[in-house]
């Protein structure tokens, strides 16, 4: 009690007000002991107590102090309060009431999804392309996927540098194990861009599609799993299968599905590296070479740890 | 992603036995496995009681399998159906040979084995199956949820992979963990005659 009493003067003194710790204690003491109030529920109440007492805003107390300025790739921890120097990357529908912005925001160690309450209404409309310093803002986590919020107490400030946003490429090499539905040829939504399923965009219904060609693939390095993500101009250099050709395939046998099986069949079963951002759990293809390499090199150092006396045989 | 979950869950079991766990649905890796090994195992286990639990196959040297990744030489081929079609394959590696089935539920696998005349080079991916037979022999194969033909350079590259992984087992099998000591004392793993095969296997690559 006496420690929470301490912590609890120290912020006050923070913000200019000088409480007596004998005082805090007294509070506390009689709360928990005489009216067995929850520990917790006791500071809270104290705390109270002393802000209307001096007349203190509870944003002031509760609110901004200076947290860590960190890099978009260090974020790896649940419910941290930070700082962000970032450039707005991309900004996406909002779909929900109580978010006014989501989007991407990047700096030079990677990218990182941010949400903006609603409920922050206060701060300025950030802008894709624009850089700013993110202060006071939290990390949170979803499936492995890290993002940070933007709250009310949090602040954001225009700066007119520019931020170079690092890629941070990764590198993946393993088997090709499934090419999954939605890949091949495909018609994606005039509007939005996204792809049509049967026809009709999530968002805007039945429309007239253009054509695309992309793969979504699933490698196997025999321990991880990795999905892969191949655009047009990866799919058509990788198979070389144009999106013209593509199309009269699936007109002369009235069925897109022959250019997936098509492509299942140049693909399935042979070992890749890949190189791309990562994406959720996906790798944005940016350059794919077939590793067929089953090294000399390897193949000695293998046969040196596995048995040094069968090499003779 | 789902690496790290695993890891802070069960940090005490190796993630190579607890991949599938607590995350919802985890796609299985497909393990490299060399037949002459595939053919020893006969050690199932299902994790979790749920109906939908993963059942593993595991092998000799400790993988715990769900699915396999395999190339190979396509020799054989037989529709054994009565009514639908159902293909039966024999794949040689070099060590053994695997067999693998694709029924009407593997369409795709079955028209690529229907259609294909062995020899040939085919890689699989699939999923391990065990039969029992009368006098108490287990039978493994391979349910094909893919196969593709290939060419000579990804059959070569599968044998170093598949070596490369067998060897990484065998050190593992050295230590102490429980799913580890579970598989000597089911197997009593003979190290040094796995250790012989891969070096023969790789031996194989680099004598052409």
């Amino acid at each position: 009690m006496k420690e929470t009493a301490k912590q609890i003067e120290a912020r006050f003194l923070e913000l200019g007000v000088k409480v007596q710790t004998s005082e805090i204690e007294d509070k506390l003491e009689q709360l928990v002991n005489k009216f067995k109030v929850p520990p917790e529920e006791a500071r809270r109440n104290v705390i109270n107590l002393f802000l209307k007492k001096y007349n203190i805003q509870k944003s002031d107390f509760f609110g901004p102090r200076e947290t860590a300025m960190v890099k978009a790739a260090d974020i790896k921890e649940d419910g941290k309060w930070v700082s962000l120097r970032a450039k707005v990357v991309q900004l996406w529908e909002a779909n929900q009431e109580s978010i006014s912005q989501v989007g991407l925001l990047g700096d030079e160690s990677g990218t990182i999804k941010f949400t903006k309450w609603a409920k922050a209404s206060a701060l300025p409309t950030v802008e894709e392309g624009n850089c700013y310093i993110f202060k006071n803002i939290t990390t949170s986590e979803w499936q492995g996927q890290f993002s940070v919020k933007i709250n009310k107490t949090s602040e954001i400030i225009p700066i007119s540098e520019d931020i170079e946003v690092g890629s941070t490429p990764t590198e993946f090499s393993g088997a090709i194990v499934d090419i999954q539905s939605g890949s091949g040829l495909i018609k994606r939504c005039p509007e939005c861009n996204r792809a049509l399923v049967k026809g009709a965009c999530g968002e805007h219904g039945k429309v007239e599609g253009i054509y695309d060609l992309r793969v979504k693939a699933v490698m196997d390095d025999g321990e991880k799993v990795q999905d892969i993500l191949l655009n047009r101009e990866i799919t058509e250099a990788l198979t070389g299968i144009t999106l013209d050709q593509a199309k009269e395939m699936a007109t002369e046998a009235l069925d897109q599905a022959v250019v997936l099986d098509m492509i299942k069949s140049k693909l399935v079963g042979r070992y890749f590296v890949v190189r791309g951002a990562k994406l959720d759990r996906f790798i944005l293809v940016e350059t794919i070479t077939q590793d067929i390499k089953p090294l000399e090199e390897n193949i000695g150092k293998l046969l040196a740890t596995a048995a040094p006396v069968a090499q003779e045989a | 992603m789902f690496e790290n979950s695993v890891k802070n869950s069960n940090s005490k079991r190796s993630s190579e036995f607890s991949k599938a766990e607590n995350t919802g649905f985890v796609r299985e890796v497909a393990h490299r496995i060399f037949a002459a090994e595939f053919k020893e195992a006969n050690m199932q286990v299902k994790e979790g009681q749920d109906q939908y639990s993963p059942q593993y196959l595991i092998t000799p040297t400790g993988a715990k399998v769900n699915r396999v990744f395999i190339v190979g030489t396509l020799t054989e081929k037989e529709d054994v159906g009565t009514d639908a079609e159902f293909w039966r394959g024999r794949i040689v590696d070099p060590t053994g040979a695997f067999f693998v089935t694709a029924g009407q539920y593997q369409p795709e696998a079955a028209q690529i084995l229907s259609r294909t005349t062995p020899p040939e080079f085919v890689a699989v991916i699939g999923k391990p199956s065990t039969y029992t037979t009368k006098d108490g022999n287990v039978l493994t194969s391979i349910r094909a949820e893919s196969m593709h033909v290939v060419d000579a350079a990804t059959r070569d590259r599968w044998v170093v992979d598949a070596a490369m992984h067998t060897t990484r087992r065998l050190e593992k099998l050295a230590g102490s963990e429980p799913d580890v000591v579970k598989v000597r004392e089911h197997y009593s793993t003979n190290v040094e005659a796995y250790k012989a095969m891969v070096a023969q296997a790789l031996e194989s690559v680099r004598a052409q």
